[in-house]
C-alpha cells in the first residue's frame, strides 16, 4: 500500500537565499504531518514522463497550505523548476507525508539538540516551528552550517527566536564569514560541538539533517562525545558534502 | 495523472527497462540510514545465527570467509525511489550460514550494529541473499553498511540492512525498524510495497 498522489497548488512563494526558495502549497487531501517529515513531489510533462524527489516540510506540524524550501542544485532536474519555474496558481502532485521515524513532537519533555548542513535546516525548521506554535518548553539549541551568510535560510525568524531566549542558536560558515564575525570560516568540529552543543550528560534528543558527508561527520563527531546514538536521529538528503 | 507541470522536460530521457515503477535512475549511491554510522573492526566483527529453537553458531571475520564468498551483479532498489543498476558486490550467500542447520523458519529477522532490524522471508530469499562485504570490487564503506551488510536486492534496499551481525530465524513473520515504523512487511519493489 502507498499513499496516493494527490494535487497540490502553488498559492504563494518566497525567495530564502538567491538560489532557494519556499513554495507554499495548497494540498487538502495531503495527510496532517509531523514535524520532521517530507513529501514526495512529481512532476510530469507533457508526453507523460514523470520525475519524483522527497522534500522536508518546513511549515509547522498538522498545519496548512504546507510548505517546502527547495535548493537550487544547479544540474538538477527537479530542484531548478520548483525554484526558477514553478509559477503560483499551477499544481503538482505530492504524496505523503511520510516517515515516522525523523519526527519529533512538542509532547516531548527532554531537551533538543538540532544540527543542521545546508538545506537540512528545513524539517529542523519544522520543529522549531511546532514547538512555538505550540508554547513548547523543551530547551532548545540549533547548529547551523552553511557555506556563507547569503546562504541562511529563515534567518530573520531565526534571529527572533533567539534574541527571545527560545532557542539557542549557533551558526557556522564554511566558505565566508559576516565581517565581525567572532569566528573562523570552517566546518563543524568535534570542539566547536564540545563548545556549543548541550553535554551528553543531559541526555538530548538529536536530529542531524543534510548532505550525507556532513551528516556523516556530525553524527560521528557527537558519538565520539559520548553523545547516545541510539538518542542521535540523522536524515540524509543527497550524495554531496 | 493529469496534472501536467508547464514547462517541465526533464533530463532523463534515457529509455530504462529495468526500473521498477517509480523508480529513476541514480548514478550515484546515496546513503540512508536513521542514525549515526557505526564503525566496527573486521577483527571484531561477529555474525551470530540463532535457530527458532535457541541453537546458535557464530562466525568470526575469517570463518565468515571460509563459508565462500562470490561475486555478485545485481540491481538495487531504494525505497525513497532511486535505482542503481548492474551493481557489483562480493559476500557469502544466507545459505551456506543455514547449512546443516535444522530448521522450520519462514523468516528471518536480521540485526545489526547500532541497534537496527529487519525481517526477511526465507524461502524466497535463498540464493538471493547475502552477507556482502565488498561493493564495486572494494572494501564496503563504513556508511555503506561496512564491514558487512545484508544484500536482498529483490526486496526494496532498506532491507538490506547494514552492519549485520545477527541472524534470528522465526516461524511467524514479525515487523523489525523500518515495518513498526510503517513500512511494507515484505518490501517487493516490482509490486510497488513501500511504506503507507
Ligand atoms: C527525505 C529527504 C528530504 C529532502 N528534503 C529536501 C529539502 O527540504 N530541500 C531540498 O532542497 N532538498 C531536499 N532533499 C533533496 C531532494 O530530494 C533532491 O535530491 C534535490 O532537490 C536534488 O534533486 P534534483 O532533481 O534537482 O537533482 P538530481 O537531478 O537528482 O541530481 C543532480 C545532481 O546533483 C546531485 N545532488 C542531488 N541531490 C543533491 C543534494 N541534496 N545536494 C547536493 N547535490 C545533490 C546529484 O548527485 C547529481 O549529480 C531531500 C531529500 C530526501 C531524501
Amino acid at each position: 500500500m502507498t499513499a496516493p498522489w494527490v494535487p497540490a497548488t502553488l498559492v504563494d512563494a518566497r525567495m530564502e537565499t538567491p538560489w532557494s526558495r519556499t513554495l507554499v502549497l495548497d494540498a487538502p487531501e495531503a495527510r496532517p504531518s509531523l514535524a520532521g517529515q517530507s513529501i514526495d513531489v512529481r512532476l510530469t510533462a507533457e508526453d507523460g514522463y514523470t520525475a519524483q524527489r522527497s522534500y522536508s516540510l518546513a511549515s509547522p506540524a498538522g498545519t496548512r497550505p504546507i510548505e517546502i524550501t527547495v535548493d537550487k542544485i544547479a544540474d538538477g532536474e527537479v530542484s531548478p523548476y520548483l525554484v526558477d519555474q514553478l509559477g503560483v496558481g499551477h499544481m503538482i502532485e505530492v504524496r505523503g507525508p511520510g516517515g515516522r521515524f525523523f519526527t519529533w513532537t512538542p509532547d516531548l519533555p527532554d531537551p533538543v539538540l538540532l544540527v543542521a548542513g545546508g538545506s537540512g535546516v528545513v524539517p529542523l525548521m519544522a520543529m522549531i516551528r511546532t514547538r512555538e506554535a505550540a508554547g513548547g518548553t523543551a530547551p532548545m539549541q540549533l547548529l547551523y552550517s552553511v557555506r556563507t551568510p547569503e546562504g541562511l535560510f529563515y534567518r530573520d525568524e531565526l534571529d527572533e527566536l533567539a534574541a527571545r531566549g527560545r532557542i539557542d542558536v549557533r551558526y557556522v560558515f564554511t566558505r565566508t564569514v559576516p565581517a565581525g564575525w567572532p569566528h573562523q570560516a570552517g566546518r563543524i568540529t568535534r570542539e566547536l560541538l564540545a563548545d556549543f552543543a548541550m553535554l551528553p550528560e543531559h541526555d538530548p534528543l538529536v536530529y542531524v539533517c543534510g548532505p550525507t558527508g556532513f551528516v556523516e561527520a556530525a553524527a560521528t563527531h557527537l558519538v565520539r562525545l559520548g553523545h547516545n546514538p541510539l538518542r542521535i536521529k540523522t536524515e540524509r538528503f543527497g550524495p554531496t558534502g | 495523472m493529469g496534472i501536467f507541470s508547464p514547462g517541465f522536460t526533464g533530463r532523463r530521457r534515457e529509455h530504462v527497462p529495468d526500473l521498477p515503477p517509480g523508480q529513476y535512475l541514480e548514478r550515484g549511491f546515496p546513503v540512508l540510514t536513521t542514525g549515526p554510522t557505526p564503525h566496527i573492526d573486521r577483527r571484531d566483527w561477529q555474525l551470530t545465527l540463532t535457530t527458532e529453537t535457541g541453537e546458535r553458531r557464530s562466525w568470526n571475520w575469517q570463518q565468515m570467509l571460509d563459508l565462500g564468498p562470490e561475486e555478485i551483479s545485481t540491481d538495487i532498489h531504494c525505497v525513497t525511489a532511486w535505482s542503481k543498476l548492474g551493481t557489483t558486490w562480493r559476500g557469502v550467500p544466507l545459505d551456506r550460514f543455514l547449512d546443516g542447520v535444522e530448521t522450520h523458519a519462514q523468516y528471518v529477522m536480521a540485526g545489526c550494529y547500532g541497534g537496527y532490524t529487519t525481517n526477511i522471508p526465507l524461502q524466497e530469499s535463498l540464493g538471493r541473499a547475502w552477507v556482502a562485504f565488498e561493493y564495486d570490487g572494494r572494501d564496503l564503506e563504513p556508511e555503506h553498511g561496512g564491514p558487512a551488510r545484508l544484500l536482498v536486492p529483490h526486496l526494496y534496499f532498506w532491507k538490506s540492512a547494514k552492519w549485520v551481525n545477527s541472524l534470528r530465524l522465526m516461524r511467524e513473520d514479525s515487523p523489525g525498524f523500518w515495518e513498526q515504523n510503517g513500512y511494507s512487511m515484505h518490501g517487493d519493489p516490482w509490486r510497488e510495497e513501500r511504506y503507507w
